[in-house]
């Protein structure tokens, strides 16, 4: 089952690579990872998305809780959440049928065109992982991918519930 | 605020922390701090033949005393030798800094000459590392560093420091901090109470109960409340190879060791529990055998410090989150309200079961009269040291016969690599005991390959004066590799064979030690008896063993705790 795993750690040299290295180490799954510093520049959240049953998941929380640089853990999916992630993605548009199929679908999708020129439109769009895979499949039917660049999913829990210090 | 070069802070933070042996080896990108070194006496550098041996001899140190133990090393060559040392003090979670000297910082990445990566070498052994920036932050770092290596659980930590920052040329303010706090690190020491309180109602519940003790009775100095809790419950206690000494192993509640090697009354016990205490121990799978097959009556309660420990191979039914001496602590004050004058009488059917597995005497071997058993030798160190030397191990046959037949009184007196079961380990981490005991009678109990792992440090022995006492056990084989091509293989003898021992004996005296050998076992005696009469002289036992006996009891791979053979030919 799909899990994402939210982390507040130390923005601190070497903190990720202790982290990649606790999945790496035990044979944990990656799916994506995202990371950035936070409001306060001396932390930085880090949103993995991973699979594994009940007892992978808590072995993974406590093993990544365990590292020093980690102040706290959650698996976001225990409860309601938002999450987003976002992918920039490159159409080759050759004809006028295409360019335009391009963007009616982008439309439908609210994607945003965010370069274009003679031969292809670069488009921005964010959502669930579903739904942008659900984009590129559509973009595979009506023209042809030339290459995209996806963020890997972040996201909050819902409500009252925050990962503060 | 006192001015003082990077070299000088990193020795004078050594002494704020209140160190006072260093093992360590020199070499460029150190050389400041070993001139630092040379103009004081508060901390007492010891120079070892190879840095993998001042990692264990830190090791030792750390577990004869529970106080960190330090290992100073050079970059590059210097920083990756020690990297066995450090991921087996990593596995047993041992207390320990290692200073790693580095390039200078505008070199780092452009493979300068003895540059290695050492933070990234050694990320996936250590509890933490740093690798430091800047001059002024190096006396942050080393009070870090110790804080972290021994609070919680405990374990290694490295301190990566580039050579321009220890630049003796030139000065910074210093400033030690009083009081470390990190607010990302934490460690629960005491249990949950409503946890408690469910243990103390298993634990009262309980007909057939079983104390567990690991390591980490050991870390948290909770022998004495391991005592007083199996006495009030009338309860017996196992220990596993790291917790061995946490319980006396001459207590009349004490069941032996557990596990792959375990007696067969501790195994039988375990499995048979309705209600199994783990104090400190992780179910690691040379105990648990079959997981699934693993005590299928007991309620679980499992104590300790680390929560990924918890539930990690085994579900513990009762989980406490704490330092097993504080939880104990919380155990015993509810117990005292509670009734356990018919405790006795409640076990009594319980003892009655574990008298009848103790009548098998699975500890009991063919004796000879020709060739001289190992156990045999191990009983006969017993007695000529009374029970009371500290025995370090290296790793294999002769480890678990030191295990089984040595039955250690006091916590900290049995010494040895349980978890990565590094070969190479005994021999330095008896001389970091000899260290943080001086008058103390240091044993190691070895073999022929593993004391050829680190016999170069029969030099260092002899430049400190460290009068450690080696017991080779010499079956002119791998034993315990031996032992699974015996048991396994067929018998083929793939490799574990050594067809050109070295003379012990002269090796010995060539260091400028005594070295004495034993082939018959009427000259045993006599022979021990010599060599604890050199009290100040380092001595080498070199005694001709069985060289097909094995270790018994052992179980059966695939079975449950309780399913072992007790000889070549018989099984439970």
């Amino acid at each position: 089952m799909k899990r994402i795993i939210s982390v507040l750690m130390e923005n601190a040299p070497g903190a990720l690579s202790r982290i990649v290295g606790v999945f790496s180490q035990r044979g944990y799954n990656v799916d994506s990872l995202c990371v950035a510093p936070t409001d306060d520049p001396s932390l930085s959240r880090l949103t993995i998305t991973t699979h594994g049953d009940d007892k992978v998941i808590e072995q993974i929380t406590k093993q990544v809780n365990k590292l020093i640089d980690v102040l706290k853990v959650v698996d976001l999916t225990d409860g309601t959440h938002i999450e987003r992630e976002l992918m920039l993605v490159k159409v080759a548009t050759r004809t006028e049928g295409m360019r335009a199929e391009v963007k009616r679908n982008a439309d439908i999708f609210r994607a945003r065109i965010v370069d274009v020129n003679a031969t292809n439109y670069t488009i921005e769009i964010t959502g669930t992982t579903d739904k942008l895979d659900a984009f590129s499949t559509t973009m595979n039917q009506c023209a042809e991918i030339i290459e995209s660049s996806r963020t890997g999913v972040c996201g909050l829990a819902r409500g009252e519930r925050a990962l503060r210090p | 605020m006192k001015m003082m070069s990077g070299a000088a802070m990193v020795v004078e933070a050594l002494k704020d922390v209140g160190v006072k042996h260093v093992f360590g080896y020199p070499g460029g990108a150190v050389l400041d701090i070993y001139d630092a070194l040379f103009a004081q006496d508060d901390v007492e550098h010891v120079l070892v033949r190879h840095e993998q041996a001042a990692a264990h001899m830190a090791d030792g140190y750390a577990r004869a005393t529970g106080k960190t133990g330090t290992v100073l090393v050079t970059s590059g060559p210097g920083a990756t030798n020690t990297i066995t040392g450090i991921a087996t003090a990593y596995m047993d979670s041992i207390p320990m800094v290692i200073l790693s000297g580095q390039v200078p910082s505008m070199h780092i990445g452009e493979d300068a000459f003895q540059e290695t990566d050492m933070v990234g070498c050694s990320r996936p052994i250590v509890k933490h590392s740093f690798l430091v920036k800047r001059a002024v932050d190096i006396p942050e770092a080393i009070a870090k560093a110790y804080y972290i290596a021994n609070t919680g659980r405990p374990g290694p930590v490295v301190v990566d420091l580039p050579k321009d920052l220890v630049n003796v040329q030139e000065e910074h303010p210093y400033h030690f901090p009083a009081d470390v706090t990190m607010r990302s690190y934490n460690p629960t020491e005491k249990g949950h109470p409503r946890q408690v309180k469910k243990a103390v109602k298993s634990l009262i519940k309980a007909k057939r109960p079983v104390l567990y003790v690991g390591g980490g009775a050991i870390a948290s100095e909770a022998s004495a409340r391991v005592i007083q809790l199996a006495e009030q419950l009338h309860a017996p206690v196992t220990c596993t190879l790291m917790g061995l000494g946490a319980f006396p192993g001459t207590h009349e509640q004490f069941l032996g060791m557990l596990g792959m090697h375990g007696t067969l009354e501790a195994n039988k016990a375990m499995h048979n529990a309705d209600c199994i205490l783990a104090l400190g121990a992780r179910f690691d799978d040379r105990v648990t055998n079959n997981v699934a097959k693993f005590c299928p009556h007991a309620d679980i309660i499992h104590v300790d410090i680390d929560p990924a420990s918890i539930s990690k191979t085994v579900n513990a039914h009762i989980p406490v989150v704490g330092s097993v001496d504080t939880v104990l602590e919380q155990i015993l004050e509810q117990l005292a309200d509670k009734e356990l004058a018919d405790q006795q009488h409640k076990l009594s059917e319980w003892w009655e079961q574990i008298a009848q597995w103790r009548t098998r005497q699975c500890l009991n071997y063919e004796d000879s009269a020709s060739v001289i058993k190992p156990q045999k030798v191990i009983q006969a160190l017993y007695k000529h040291t009374n029970g009371d030397a500290y025995v370090s191990s290296d790793v294999g046959q002769h480890q678990m016969f030191a295990a089984l037949y040595y039955p250690f009184k006091n916590p900290r007196q049995w010494i040895n690599s349980g978890g990565l079961g590094t070969m190479g380990f005994g021999l330095p981490a008896a001389m970091g005991v000899q260290f943080a005991h001086r008058d103390a009678v240091s044993v190691v109990v070895t073999g022929d390959g593993s004391i050829q792992m680190n016999i170069q440090e029969l030099s260092t022995c002899l430049q400190y004066n460290l009068p450690v006492k080696i017991i080779s056990l010499n079956n002119r084989a791998l034993g315990m590799v031996r032992q699974w091509q015996d048991m396994i293989y067929k018998g083929r003898h793939s490799h574990s064979y050594m067809d050109s021992m070295p003379d012990f004996v002269k090796l010995a005296e060539a260091y400028g030690h005594v070295g004495i050998r034993v082939d018959k076992l009427e000259d045993l005696d006599a022979a021990m008896e010599k060599c604890f009469s050199y009290t100040d002289r380092l001595v080498f036992m070199d005694i001709q063993v069985d060289q097909n006996e094995h270790v018994y009891p052992m179980q059966i791979k695939f079975g449950a705790m309780d399913d072992m053979r007790l000889s070549k030919t018989e099984r439970t």
